[in-house]
Formats: structure tokens, C-alpha cells, sequence
């Protein structure tokens, strides 16, 4: 699949930006009067609502993006739209209350964690719903979303909130959704579309006669089709992108919190822990694109 | 609404048959000119004539080569098109409802002025049959030419898909599926329509005819003369000829 950055972006952004509103809806502690409230809020909101912004960049249509809200019942990228702006709300209520008050409302809280939940359930599901792509089609891929959002989330929550200990929190966390990802990574290796029972013969219906292989395409050069679903150059540095999105999602934080952890460093060094996993789940959220096989490819000399 | 109807009163679909399609792709042509200049908007190229075309089609004519276990290859010309499935993906995924199915003859269209193209009904598709309009920006896919078949200022032997009217094989029919007594429902008995990669659960309506078997049994290589391969094995020569092949096979 063609990895698309307004896509990469969103996911990552997002995730970040609804794990940290499920820990601060939970009342993750963070000390300070309303500035500090404020600060940590924005981080929340502002990550939520920069992945959400960079995805309607994707659209041909942006000005009808409203439109998208009206099929719940059937589909899961309505449903994603809803939960957004519906925990977006219920965030926005709660952070005005904490700054106001200084109370923070522990049910409303407790509602826009679960909205923050759902939010990047629906995400994942957008793609873990898609036969077309077995690779995806996994209750994995939206344990893999939802345990990076709040790996993410904790991590800019331990350097922005006051919670003593965070770091152990912060390594277990990490450590877990790269666990999940790597269990990931294993299955979408053994699970191609030949491993699914998909082949040029069954996409022709040929397969009683004998082998089938692409003679020639039905275009001289690319179309949507060949660039959007049949997108392979993204694969070329699999490899390489796959350490670095070890490296600086995994292995650096992990480093950065032991370090605070043992020197007693200030908690915001934690902000380096946490920018780092972003850029590393970047990487990782390219590949998740770029290495997913489609169906459709089949119908042009893929087996 | 994005739901699908549990049935549809017609079921309204192509058979095509791989036996006869000469691979000609007149009815893509046909197709795109149609469609070119239909109520809807037009179905746009970039840069057409220049180095890099592009465009947005609803029809492609693959090629592809098919080779049994003891006998040469064939060619088969394999044109695809939207199959307007019963379990139609792309309709579910849509989030703004501008991809459904109707009840009435189970075609699966686009609403244009509602599609936000955002193409996820393209990756829900495992046929391909969705292409983004690169000028409209909206998802572009086959209507059964619906704008034909039930326009009342046509003549009549016009009503029927772009596609099948310019086939000059005629290797494309359309009819109803849901009516045993139908040319289409007839034909897929008659020949054994297939349905197009099954495993993706999507019960595409329209099917294809395999190509018929060869006449003749395809020749066996000679194991006794390993170099000649299975499409050269000569055919035994009768009366004079025959003589002579014997006569010079005697020379050595």
C-alpha cells in the first residue's frame, strides 16, 4: 500500500494525543495551577487535533469531510470521526473545569478516557476490518494501535505531569507494545496473500486450467490502481527502517527513562524519551503501509 | 445509507466470456467515451498525450498466460470491471454514504456530490474496479451503464452497457441474475461461470466463462526424444509424404 504522510502522521499524532487524554482523563497526577493544566491539556488536545487535521489532507474533498459522520452503523472510519470530536469534546469540557476550578471532574474524566479508548480502537479497526489486506486483518493490529497510543501517551505524560516512579510505568509500557508489534510482525510475515489462499488463479478464476501468470497490463503506465495499492518502492528500505524504528522507538526511550530513573534527572528529560518513540512510530507506521500486501496486486503479476 | 440490502429485487450483472474476448479493448474504449460525456462528471486523463498519461477508467483488459501441467501455454484476454457484489465491501467502508447498493437492481454506485474521496473503498475492493477521478478528486467506478439501460430516448437495442453494445466478439452479456430464464443466468449454467476470488467473501454477481477445453488432446512429449518440446512434436505425414519422411528417416 502506497504510505501515504498525512496518513503516517495522523495515526501517530493522534495515538500520542489520545493516550496521553486517556491517562489525564484517568486523573494522571500533574501538579501546578491552571498554566501547568493548561500546558498538559493542549499537549493532549493539540496532538489529537493535528493527527485529525493532517488526515483530511488525504481527502479529495476536505470541505465535505462533515459528510463522513452520517454512516456509523456500517462503517468504522465514520465511526473514528464521531469518537474524535465527541472525546475532543468531552476533553475540552474537562480541561476548562480543571483550569478553572482546579477540580478536576472525575467522571468526565473517566468518559473522555473511554472516549480516547474507542477513538483509537476505531483507527486500528479501519484497517484491521480490510479482507483485502491479510496482513492487517488482525485483532493484533488494533492491539498494536491502542498499546502504542498509550505507551506514547505515557511518555509525554511522565515528563509533563508529576507522578513519582513514572519511568517504570513509562519501560513497562514501551516494552509491551513492542512485544505486541514484534508478535505483529511475525504473523504479517506468515500471513501474505498465498498464505491466505489468494494467487493469480483464484483472482482469475483460472487456476483449473493451469498456472497463471501476467502477460501484459492493461495500461502502458501507472494508474491509481498500480500507485495506491500495488506501491512497492516503499519496501526498498524495509530493513533499515525497521532498526531505526526499533532504535529510536524502542531501544532510546527505554535508555532515557533508565537514566532519569537512576539519576534522578528532572522529569521533563522524559520529553526526549518521548519525542524519540514518535519518530521511531513514524518509521514503524511506514512500513506498516508500505510492507501491506493488496489483494488487487494479484491482477498485476504479484503472487 | 452505506448498509447493504439483504436482497435486491434484481440482480443486474455482465457475464463475460474469456473464450470469445479477443482482447481487443474496444469495450474500455467504448466505456470511457461514454462516460466521458455522461450526466455525472467526466471521467478525466491527465496529461493524455503527453510523456506520463494517466486517467481514470472503469474497465481494464489484463492479459495473461496460463499454463497447464502437459500442455503449452495459452493466452487468456481478461477484461475487469466493477462485479456489483451481493456482499459489496466498498459500500460498508463508506463513511459518507455516497457508495451504496440499491435494492431495486443491486447496481452499486457513487454519489459523486457526496464522495469525499477519501479511497477507502478502492483498498476494500479486491477487484480494483475503483479508480480516483485525478481531476474530480471523487472515486470513479462502473455504473452498469445505468444511464443507459433504463434511458428512455435510446433506441432499444441501445439500452444495455457501453461495453456489451461494442464487443465485437460479443464475449459480453447482460442480463438478470436473479431471473433463472435470463440470457446471463443461462449462459453461467450452460458453461460454468466462475466467480472471481471467491475467498474474499464479497458474492460477486457478475461471472466469467472459462475459456472451452482445446479440441484436441494436447500432445504428450516424447520421452524417448527429451529435446523436443511438447508444442513441436510432429504430426505423422500420410502417402507421399509419408513416404518420403520414411525414406529420408532410412538415409539417417
Amino acid at each position: 500500500m502506497h504510505p501515504a504522510v498525512s496518513v503516517i502522521f495522523f495515526t501517530v499524532s493522534s495515538g500520542a494525543g489520545f493516550g496521553l487524554i486517556f491517562l489525564l482523563g484517568l486523573g494522571f497526577p500533574v501538579g501546578g495551577g491552571a498554566g501547568r493544566a493548561f500546558l498538559v491539556s493542549l499537549a493532549g488536545g493539540g496532538l489529537a487535533v493535528a493527527g485529525l487535521l493532517a488526515s483530511t489532507f488525504h481527502l479529495g474533498h476536505p470541505e465535505r469531510a462533515w459528510r463522513a459522520l452520517s454512516q456509523w452503523r456500517s462503517s468504522w472510519l465514520s465511526r473514528e470521526g464521531i469518537a474524535a470530536i465527541l472525546t475532543l469534546c468531552l476533553f475540552g469540557i474537562y480541561a476548562l473545569v480543571w483550569m478553572w476550578t482546579g477540580a478536576r471532574p472525575a467522571l468526565l474524566g473517566a468518559l473522555a478516557s473511554l472516549g480516547a479508548l474507542v477513538t483509537v480502537f476505531t483507527t486500528a479497526m479501519i484497517y484491521a476490518q480490510l479482507k483485502t489486506v491479510p496482513q492487517w486483518k488482525t485483532p493484533l493490529t488494533p492491539a498494536v494501535y491502542l498499546s502504542f497510543a498509550l505507551a506514547s501517551g505515557w511518555l509525554l505524560a511522565s515528563a509533563l505531569g508529576d507522578r513519582a516512579g513514572a519511568e517504570t510505568g513509562g519501560i513497562a509500557l514501551v516494552l509491551l507494545a513492542w512485544a505486541l508489534k514484534a508478535a505483529w510482525w511475525v504473523r504479517a510475515g506468515r500471513t501474505r496473500l498465498s498464505d491466505v489462499g489468494s494467487s493469480p488463479e483464484t483472482a482469475t478464476g483460472l487456476g483449473f486450467i493451469g498456472r497463471v501468470r501476467l502477460l501484459e497490463r492493461p495500461h502502458s503506465g501507472e494508474n491509481y490502481l498500480t500507485r495506491e495499492m500495488v506501491h512497492v518502492i516503499g519496501r526498498k528500505h524495509a530493513r533499515s527502517l525497521r532498526r531505526l524504528a526499533l532504535l529510536l522507538g524502542a531501544a532510546v526511550p527505554v535508555a532515557i527513562l533508565i537514566v532519569v530513573a537512576l539519576t534522578g534527572a528532572p522529569a521533563p528529560v522524559n520529553l526526549l524519551a518521548a519525542l524519540s518513540m514518535l519518530l521511531g512510530l513514524l518509521a514503524e507506521r511506514w512500513l506498516f503501509f508500505a510492507e501491506a500486501e493488496h489483494a488487487v496486486s494479484l491482477y498485476y503479476g504479484n503472487r | 445509507m452505506t448498509s447493504l440490502p439483504a436482497t435486491t429485487e434484481k440482480r443486474l450483472g455482465l457475464v463475460i466470456d474469456l473464450d470469445t474476448c479477443v482482447g481487443c479493448h474496444a469495450c474500455a474504449v467504448n466505456c470511457k467515451e461514454w462516460n466521458s460525456g455522461a450526466q455525472a462528471s467526466p471521467l478525466s486523463d491527465v496529461d493524455a498525450y503527453g510523456a506520463d498519461p494517466s486517467g481514470a477508467w472503469l474497465n481494464r483488459i489484463h492479459t495473461f498466460e496460463v499454463t497447464p501441467a502437459d500442455a503449452p501455454a495459452q493466452i487468456v484476454h481478461f477484461p475487469k470491471s466493477c462485479l456489483h457484489c451481493d456482499d459489496a465491501p466498498c459500500v460498508t467502508v463508506c463513511p459518507t454514504g455516497a457508495s451504496h447498493k440499491r435494492s431495486e437492481d443491486g447496481i452499486v454506485l457513487v454519489n459523486e456530490d457526496m464522495c469525499i474521496g477519501c479511497g477507502l473503498c478502492a483498498w476494500a475492493c479486491p477487484y480494483g474496479a475503483r479508480e480516483m477521478d485525478p481531476v474530480e478528486n471523487v472515486m470513479k467506478k462502473c455504473t452498469l451503464c445505468v444511464d443507459r439501460i433504463y434511458s428512455e430516448t435510446l433506441a432499444q437495442e441501445d439500452r444495455i452497457p457501453a461495453c456489451v453494445r461494442t464487443c465485437p466478439s460479443s464475449a459480453r452479456h447482460f442480463g438478470d441474475f436473479n431471473d433463472p430464464e435470463s440470457n446471463v443466468s443461462v449462459l453461467v449454467a450452460a458453461r460454468g461461470g466462475i466467480e472471481l476470488m471467491p475467498e474474499m467473501g464479497t458474492k460477486p454477481v457478475n461471472r466469467y466463462l472459462p475459456p472451452r477445453p482445446k479440441t484436441k488432446a494436447a500432445p504428450r512429449p516424447d520421452p524417448a526424444r527429451p529435446a523436443a518440446s511438447a508444442c513441436a512434436a510432429t504430426p505423422k505425414a500420410e502417402g507421399f509424404l509419408g513416404w518420403l519422411d520414411a525414406a529420408l528417416d532410412r538415409l539417417g
